[in-house]
């Protein structure tokens, strides 16, 4: 399972404040305990800086990469910010995201095709949210295929399938899992990926669905997710599930998590 | 416990079915049409975005509610004249340009009707000009704006710049929210309100309309 540790988002008042004052001490230290966590892409996101999130995005990078040694998730649903963002990155960075809207698909696939990176597949359709199993697998399958006739390697791509609220509609959470398990099947070698949060919305003990919602998504077959690798109930369901789908050969690090005291007791 | 106060708690309940018949017992007693939508549902959908503001309440909750109250309508709509339906306020609502976001703006819709105001739902991706085209056709007691994206949210300021520059600012409440969206950011574009939340918009836009 990739885990990409979100905390670094400026939607959070710790870290808007950090950056607006340019923290680097307090922002490596948050890209510091994800990594150590067990984090294998670091999540940046500046989206509520509006107009300077391109340049603060681009600080992000820099002080995130000179304190851990990781590749980056560039998180921004502005091309712009994104294209900017990206030549300040060492390595392969993840794009989060491209989708089927017409201006955010046009200028980002040059940019994806031509710097070597993982890019996340936002299942939005041109002018609509999707809302069925065959309306996500639909939209997932138009941007693999576009991708992949770009001569993007299907490994790299990693569909997200548009998390949306239960809350509002019961049919959502089998209709999410539904499409990671049929996206997986459909299309061998691809990832899948997606952030937990969403699915819980407008309900009470949010980390309690996040957490069950994250067992489930991993058994139709996700390979990849976006949450809070310092959160120790949450990497306990994780290791956990892991280990019972068979995924963690001799049950190895469940048990090194259990010794180095990661494992929640109950 | 009169009727009315019986389909007041129906409705927050979420109780559909028995909200449904108390509604057809108070209309076959001849209680007036206004006075079960003004006591026993408006009143109700008031508690509810309280409760749901509050944190007492949740989503899922708030759905049930409003169904409960929208069947119920079904059967007192009829007895009122074309017009005579009083309404607190008419409201034109939308997601704004590049975003295709509407679950939010969809609750606040939903509650907003509830309360007793009119409804006129843009749907999503609404550019500043549509928002000011439909402001002076229907000409709205409240405008307002929903962004779930950080890079949508200066269509709101260009909105407002565009309603400033159509001289009809002044004439209309604008109200704003969405996750990305704050207090700072409503005032730093003035607009005239910031509802955090659907509850929180309802209590928002009878504050800036002043209804009690």
């Amino acid at each position: 399972m990739l885990i990409v540790g979100e905390k670094i988002n400026t939607s959070r008042k710790r870290i808007a404040d950090a950056v607006e004052k340019r923290d680097a001490s307090f922002i490596g230290k948050v890209a510091q305990s994800q990594a150590r966590a067990g984090a294998h892409y670091i999540d940046v996101n500046a989206g509520t800086f509006l107009e300077k999130e391109a340049d603060c995005l681009c600080w992000l990078v820099e002080t995130v990469q000179s304190a851990v040694d990781l590749p980056l998730c560039l998180d921004s649903p502005s091309p712009d910010a994104l294209i900017a963002a990206i030549k300040h990155h060492n390595g392969e960075p993840m794009i989060n995201s491209i989708s089927l809207e017409k201006y955010r698909f046009s200028s980002l696939l040059p940019v994806v095709t031509r710097h070597p990176c993982c890019v996340v597949a936002l299942c939005m359709a041109e002018t609509s949210m999707p809302a069925t199993v065959e309306e996500r697998v639909q939209v997932g399958s138009d941007l693999i295929q576009k991708l992949t006739g770009q001569g993007i390697p299907i490994e790299k791509i990693y569909v997200d399938p548009l998390v949306q609220p239960v809350s509002v509609d019961i049919r959502m959470g089998n209709a999410i899992l539904e499409a990671i398990r049929n996206i997986m099947n459909d299309f061998p070698g691809v990832n899948t990926i997606c952030g937990l949060s969403n699915v819980s919305f407008g309900l009470p003990s949010r980390r309690l669905i996040n957490r069950n919602f994250l067992a489930l998504c991993m058994a139709y077959g996700l390979s990849a997710a976006i949450l809070d690798p310092c959160d120790a109930e949450l990497m306990s369901t994780l290791l956990s599930v892991e280990m019972l789908l068979g995924r963690d050969e001799y049950c190895e690090n469940f048990i090194e998590a259990y010794q180095n005291g990661r494992l929640t007791k109950a | 416990m009169s009727d009315i106060k019986a389909l007041n708690e129906a409705v927050i309940k979420g109780d559909i079915q028995t909200a449904v018949s108390l509604t057809q017992n108070a209309v076959d007693a001849g209680k007036k049409a206004q006075e079960i939508l003004d006591q026993g549902l408006i009143a109700a959908m008031d508690k509810v975005g309280e409760k749901f503001a509050s944190g007492e309440m949740f989503v899922p909750q708030m759905l049930r509610s409003a169904k409960a109250m929208q069947e119920c309508m079904k059967l007192i709509k009829p007895q009122f004249q074309e017009g005579d339906l009083t309404s607190k306020g008419k409201v034109v609502i939308g997601t704004v340009k590049g975003d295709l976001h509407d679950i939010g703006k969809n609750l606040v819709a939903m509650m907003m009707e509830g309360a007793g105001f009119t409804i006129t739902d843009l749907g999503v991706d609404v550019s500043a000009d549509t928002f000011v085209q439909k402001a002076q056709e229907i000409e709205p007691d409240i405008l307002a704006m929903s962004a779930l994206l950080s890079t949508t949210m200066p269509g709101m300021r260009e909105t407002i710049e565009t309603l400033q520059k159509a001289g009809i600012k002044d004439k209309v409440m604008v109200m704003i929210g969405g996750a990305p969206v704050t207090a700072n950011f409503a005032s730093e574009i003035k607009a005239d309100a910031y509802a955090p939340d659907a509850g929180s918009a309802v209590i928002e836009a009878k504050k800036v309309l002043g209804i009690t």
